[in-house]
């Protein structure tokens, strides 16, 4: 793009919105000059308030992420919602539908909506998605929703991202013992029990509290809490805010800043680093071309796979 | 590192009409050629559609209008692109368009029409195409 990274950090930081809605696509698409543009966003970010939402498919997750939108927009915050949806392993295509449940805030100019494919990251986020939070961040979004695709149990990457993670949850999924495995309960700040007019909900809620009294307690001396909602009818919404507000200020104590801060950054450029790594060695050994010509070299039997990768790295570092 | 850009398309059904049956399998059909495909469901106003259309930074909008007021609606997507700085997004449609409205509707600024019976393929095939993912 032949815009100056300098002149494109200053439109989206001026709120034009198609500036930073193609720096997003470029992030996604790991074009080479987004680098430059995120050096010149980077002063900029630190301010946004993330909160992941994460839970299976279909506990209403983006419905909820609707219902809290409106709730903040309410409270005169502008919003940044990344909403993400799985890629086939197959055909490489995706259906984005979070959408569906959100939009009619899309024309408020408060309210800016990204829709992203994991584009087969594991984790239950793209790979872009840090950097597409903080463009956010730079838009000057006071809280941005963080949705994950549908997860399963391993899917916890959002906690490094978000300064509160939400997992939301509905009665009659899964017996009991689901709920003690290791993994994403774990993570959660807050647990939210939707559809909560379903039979079962308060057995699940007394599940949840036995699962949090028997673990061991939390490092950051944070209590997790439960919160019942049917999101669609706005029931146990309000409670559901006060309790992230209540997280938010417990986050906001400067000591607790500075290790969360810690911790995401030093994921963040470890992730970084790799990614780099990893782009100049297929550059100098020319991509795929390279790769397969290495492969093949392995499948002979002339090297094999470690003395291999070895030699790849010492070339790059000579 | 240059690599192929995926083709990102908006999946949207203008207006009043409650059928998405044909939408959804060419959503699917998109889908299956490797495309990023934003879908936002039924009932959707010009305005949410372009708004959507920029948020999503999207190479192309599908169109898709069985209930006969694609004259109106689909030319207020085409203007409100236009107010919005945004009409470098080609359009496309399709549906129940009567063959009188077909000529109209391009020479508004529509690239093309696809009617009952085209095959998935072959709108595939259209897209990838003519419409290139910007560099």
């Amino acid at each position: 793009m032949g815009v100056n990274p300098k002149e494109w950090a200053k439109r989206i930081i001026e709120g034009d919105i198609r500036a930073a809605s193609r720096l997003m696509r470029d992030i996604d698409d790991r074009m080479p000059w987004v680098s430059e543009v995120l050096k010149e966003l980077y002063p900029h970010t630190g301010r946004a308030y993330v909160i992941g939402v994460t839970g299976s498919p279909g506990v209403g997750k983006s419905t909820l992420v609707d219902v809290l939108i409106e709730i903040f927009r309410g409270k005169k915050l502008e919003i940044g919602v990344v909403v993400i949806d799985p890629t086939s392993p197959f055909t490489g295509g995706a259906i984005l539908g979070d959408r569906i449940r959100m939009q009619r805030h899309s024309t408020d100019s408060g309210v800016f909506i990204r829709s992203l494919a994991t584009r087969g990251s594991m984790g239950g986020l793209s790979r872009s998605t840090s950097d597409i939070l903080r463009v956010m961040d730079a838009m000057g979004k006071d809280i941005i929703l963080l949705e994950t695709v549908g997860v399963g149990q391993d899917e916890v990457d959002v906690v490094n991202i978000a300064h509160t993670s939400m997992i939301v949850m509905i009665p009659g999924l899964g017996d009991d013992i689901q709920a003690i495995k290791a993994g994403i309960l774990e993570i959660g700040d807050i647990f939210v029990i939707n559809k909560c007019e379903r039979e079962g909900a308060e057995r699940m809620e007394r599940e949840i509290m036995m699962m949090l009294e028997l673990g061991a307690r939390r490092e950051d001396g944070w209590t997790p809490k439960i919160v019942k909602t049917e999101a669609i009818k706005r029931k146990g919404v309000k409670e559901l805010v006060e309790v992230i507000e209540e997280h938010r200020s417990f986050q906001e104590d400067p000591e607790r800043k500075k290790m969360f801060l810690q911790k995401a950054l030093r994921i963040e450029l470890i992730t970084h680093l790799k990614d780099q790594i990893t782009t100049r060695i297929l550059d100098a050994i020319g991509h795929e071309e390279g790769l397969s010509r290495a492969v093949d070299e392995i499948i002979s039997g002339r090297i094999d796979l470690y003395s291999k990768s070895e030699e790849i790295l010492n070339r790059l570092m000579c | 590192m240059g690599q192929k850009r995926k083709i990102r398309i908006l999946v949207a059904k203008p207006g009043l009409d409650g059928h998405d049956r044909g939408a959804k399998i060419i959503a699917r059909g998109f889908r299956d050629a490797g495309f990023e495909v934003i879908y936002t469901g039924l009932h959707q106003s010009p305005e949410q559609i372009v708004e959507a259309a920029i948020q999503e930074d999207v190479d192309v909008i599908g169109l898709s209008s069985l209930a006969g007021a694609h004259n109106h609606l689909f030319r207020e997507v085409l203007r409100l692109l236009k107010e919005r700085s945004a009409d470098d997004i080609p359009v496309f449609g399709g549906g129940i368009i009567p063959d009188e409205d077909i000529p109209k509707l391009k020479e508004a600024g529509i690239l093309e029409i696809f009617t009952p019976g085209t095959r998935v393929e072959d709108v595939v095939k259209w897209v990838e195409e003519n419409i290139h993912p910007r560099g």
